[in-house]
């Protein structure tokens, strides 16, 4: 009967701390555009280091041409608000504000960087090839191999 | 939890995502640095972009070439004090004729700008092209620079910012100043906002060019009038000259 009572109490702990985390969990907004080649957990662990490796080319030797930009981030994942004009850094609903706000990390990119994308600015970004990149090395082996 | 929405990852996702960044670092390092595959070289050590003022061709009257600044890069001066000023009109005179010149003014892009010896975070530095530039990522806001500064070409940002141009992103407690529109000629435009406004409105008192090129129009408009620079007994060779002051 003991064993019962326990087992019946595991079960409920399990499922309530199921359904918790369930609801806890952000709810990542969707974006628009490609899909990131190297998969959503990639981003979620690696996405800041790839900003900042690419801010310091980008600021201190002036190659604008890089694969990833914090413009490029904000201009697919936009959150629309309820005016249909994307919501700011102010705003829980905001991208990066929502699994921020979970993991209670801070946030100082926006106290300089505009939080929407620029209204009429091209955005003709697209998402690095994995494979592309690949080729790329190979080539610059085979050639430095001469 | 579903897949979309969990956040766990498997030792051996974790494993192979750190193999796919080496690769892509690696790559985009290689094609950006050693192959140059039709990618954006950067700042080019070969240049040193500079500008020269005409200050008989600048009326008093006009600041066209502040309200283009203002507008291209989306600082505002409103009157306080503490309003920031990327560049702005001086008035000379002449103390023994009464003779009275007006010409903009902002960061000259000294060769050896005082600005980069005194930063304690390194902040403050110099590009490649000759273009001297603040990095806000790691700018304490400390002021050394602005008062390192011989010409108040800098200014500190007291209040929140909101609503950046996507181009030139600017914020609170940090320092700012003109930095040549820097994403303008990144892009290969080759000029800047202030220039552009100067020629629009006919004064053509600004002209914008390659330093070390021997056959651009700011080099031949050196070689052939004499231009001086401003507080040259500080011997910081700018990269901001003027004609007739």
């Amino acid at each position: 009967m003991k064993k019962l009572l326990i087992l019946v109490l595991m079960i409920f702990a399990f499922f309530s701390t199921a359904v918790l985390a369930q609801s806890l969990f952000p709810n990542i907004p969707k974006a628009t555009g490609n899909e990131h080649p190297q998969g959503n957990e990639f981003m979620r662990i690696n996405h800041m280091d790839m900003l900042r490796h690419e801010r310091d080319m980008t600021m201190r030797e002036g190659i604008r041409d890089v694969d990833n930009s914090l413009a490029q981030c904000i201009s697919c994942h936009v959150v629309k608000g309820t005016d249909s004009k994307p919501v700011t850094i102010e705003s829980e609903e905001h991208f990066c504000r929502v699994c921020h706000d979970f993991a209670a990390v801070k946030l100082d990119c926006f106290s300089c960087h505009n939080s929407v994308p620029e209204e009429g600015l091209k955005t003709s970004f697209k998402h690095p090839d994995a494979n592309g990149s690949l080729n790329a090395v190979m080539a610059y082996l085979e050639e430095t191999a001469k | 939890m579903t897949k979309e929405k969990g956040a766990n990852i498997h030792r051996r996702d974790f494993l192979k995502s750190g193999a796919a960044l080496a690769s892509v670092t690696l790559a985009s390092g290689v094609t950006l640095m050693a192959m140059g595959q039709g990618v954006a070289a950067g700042a080019n050590p070969n240049v040193r972009w500079g500008l020269l003022i005409d200050a008989n061709k600048c009326p008093s009257d006009c600041s066209a070439c502040i309200s283009a600044c203002s507008n291209e890069h989306g600082w505002e001066d409103n009157g306080l004090p503490t309003d920031p000023q990327w560049i702005r009109k001086i008035t000379l005179k002449d103390k023994n004729t009464g003779h009275e010149n007006t010409l903009p003014l902002m960061c000259q892009h000294c060769e050896k700008p005082p600005c980069v010896d005194v930063c304690p975070t390194g902040a403050s530095f110099k590009r490649a092209d000759g273009i001297v530039l603040v990095d806000r990522h790691i700018c304490i806001g400390c002021r050394y620079c602005m008062m390192a500064c011989p010409f108040k070409a800098r200014s500190f940002v007291h209040e929140k910012v909101k609503g950046q141009k996507t181009s030139s992103p600017r914020g609170k407690g940090t320092v700012e100043g003109c930095n040549m529109c820097v994403h303008k000629l990144d892009k290969g435009e080759g000029t800047t906002a202030c220039v552009t406004a100067c020629s629009a409105t006919g004064n053509n008192a600004m002209i914008f060019g390659d330093l070390n090129d021997p056959s651009s129009d700011i080099s031949l408009a050196l070689t052939n009038y004499p231009s001086v620079e401003l507080r040259d007994d500080l011997r910081l060779n700018l990269g901001v000259r003027y004609l007739n002051i």
